[in-house]
């Protein structure tokens, strides 16, 4: 039990697979301007990595090592087709917002990297574990990066307006750095700063 | 010509792959510590960019795309195959960083020493991935693809090894222990950013 509950916590701070792997930061960077999109996208990558693990996992056996690589691919390319169909269906101007970067999925590396280093050698169950808890540490990076940014740089969340805008009649004036990607950049440097200055096991040694 | 020229510079800096779309960040900030290897990197990247893209255009245009069939039989003109696009254009980008390697293996050894591990690693760099789905997004024709992907190359490779000489020259400095390594180099990542910024709106 307390196996499981650590596979499930740890990628939350203490292994997280953005702040700590550098893993999946493509996606983290380029989704985050508004929260809707950000959580669709942490929904659909903790669906691809919950499955891909299950799968990866109870196919370790039998998949050969030579090529391996391919076959882990094609389990997660016809994952993220199945959510791609599902998004264009129900959450068709979502899906049009995140655009190429559904796709991306395939080639996220959190998902790749979770599949060889631990569904490849622990059973169904754990991977599925560790799918999720990998999937949950990219959402809260996720989540913290487009709170900011869609507050500071819209002044909303979730489109609704929290703060008034000045070419609206309100008061505040949106940063326009935010929306852009260097915002994006920066929000996650301080982030990775926060997380290491609370937990200072995590500062690297050169 | 002009306009092929203007999509290659829009490519290279005003759409920067990796400083505006963000597209293969795993491997632009893990080998981004020496600007020889950053180099090595860059070449291959330009190399399978600028092969895959109109490779992947060919296969969207001629089997996939709505009606793409017709030409194999009429019956098969109202035939949609576009959501195979994921699968199939990772399938070529695999397959062709393998045909790749062994051809450099056995015809240009010299350059495949020097490329080493990061052939077999561009498979799954989302940089290859994204340029050929924004070409599938955008409905580039073959020649645009073609120089389409070669700019996504060089822009891709002109960042990384940008970042790498300054990372180099990091190693001097004494910055607050949190923010080494990893957290420094966002920042620094969204800095270069900005200077791209400037190319914003630049035409021929």
């Amino acid at each position: 039990m307390s196996k499981s509950r650590e596979a499930l916590i740890d990628p939350l701070f203490n292994n997280n697979p953005i702040a700590l792997q550098v893993l999946g930061i493509c996606s983290a960077l380029a989704v985050t301007t508004k929260m809707d999109t950000a959580l669709v996208m942490s929904a659909a990558v903790i669906f691809v990595l919950l499955f891909s693990n299950l799968f990866i996992s109870v196919l370790r056996n039998q998949i050969p090592t030579s090529i391996r690589i391919i076959v882990q691919l094609v389990i997660i390319a016809s994952l993220v087709i199945v959510v791609d169909e599902v998004l264009k269906a129900y959450l068709f101007d979502i899906s049009k917002q995140l655009s190429v970067f559904v796709g991306l999925i395939i080639t996220n590396c959190i998902i790749m990297g979770r599949a060889e280093a631990y569904a490849m050698q622990n059973p169904p169950g754990m991977s599925m574990i560790d799918g999720l808890g990998n999937g949950l540490g990219y959402g809260v990076i996720l989540a913290g990066t487009a709170v900011l940014r869609e507050l500071f740089g819209s002044g909303s969340l979730f489109s609704v307006q929290l703060l008034p805008l000045v070419s609206e009649g309100g008061w505040y004036t949106p940063n326009g750095l935010m929306v852009l990607s260097p915002g994006a950049f920066f929000i996650i440097g301080f982030f990775i700063w926060g997380i290491r200055t609370w937990k200072p096991e995590q500062v690297e040694q050169d | 010509m002009e306009y092929y020229l203007n999509l290659a510079v829009k490519a290279i800096f005003v759409e920067n792959i990796a400083l505006a779309f963000f597209l293969g960040m795993c491997s632009f900030l893990a080998v981004s510590k020496r600007v020889s290897t950053a180099i090595g990197l860059g070449l291959a990247v330009i190399f399978v960019l600028t092969v895959t893209v109109p490779l992947n255009n060919l296969v969207y245009v001629y089997a996939l795309k709505p009606g793409a069939l017709a030409w194999v039989s009429p019956a098969l003109a109202t035939k949609d195959l576009s959501f195979l696009g994921f699968l199939t254009f990772i399938g070529t980008i695999a397959a062709l960083t393998q045909i790749v390697e062994m051809m450099l293996d056995r015809f240009a050894p010299a350059l495949y020493a020097a490329l080493g591990i990061f052939l077999p690693l561009i498979a799954v760099n989302c940089a290859i991935l994204g340029a050929s789905l924004w070409m599938m997004e955008r409905n580039y024709n073959l020649a645009e693809s073609a120089v389409f992907g070669f700019g996504s190359g060089v822009g891709w490779a002109l960042a990384i090894v940008a970042l790498a000489g300054i990372r180099e020259r990091l190693r001097y400095s004494n910055p607050p222990e949190g923010l080494r390594g990893l957290g420094l180099t966002f920042i620094i990542v969204g800095l270069m950013a900005i200077g791209f910024m400037a190319f914003a709106g630049v035409q021929l």
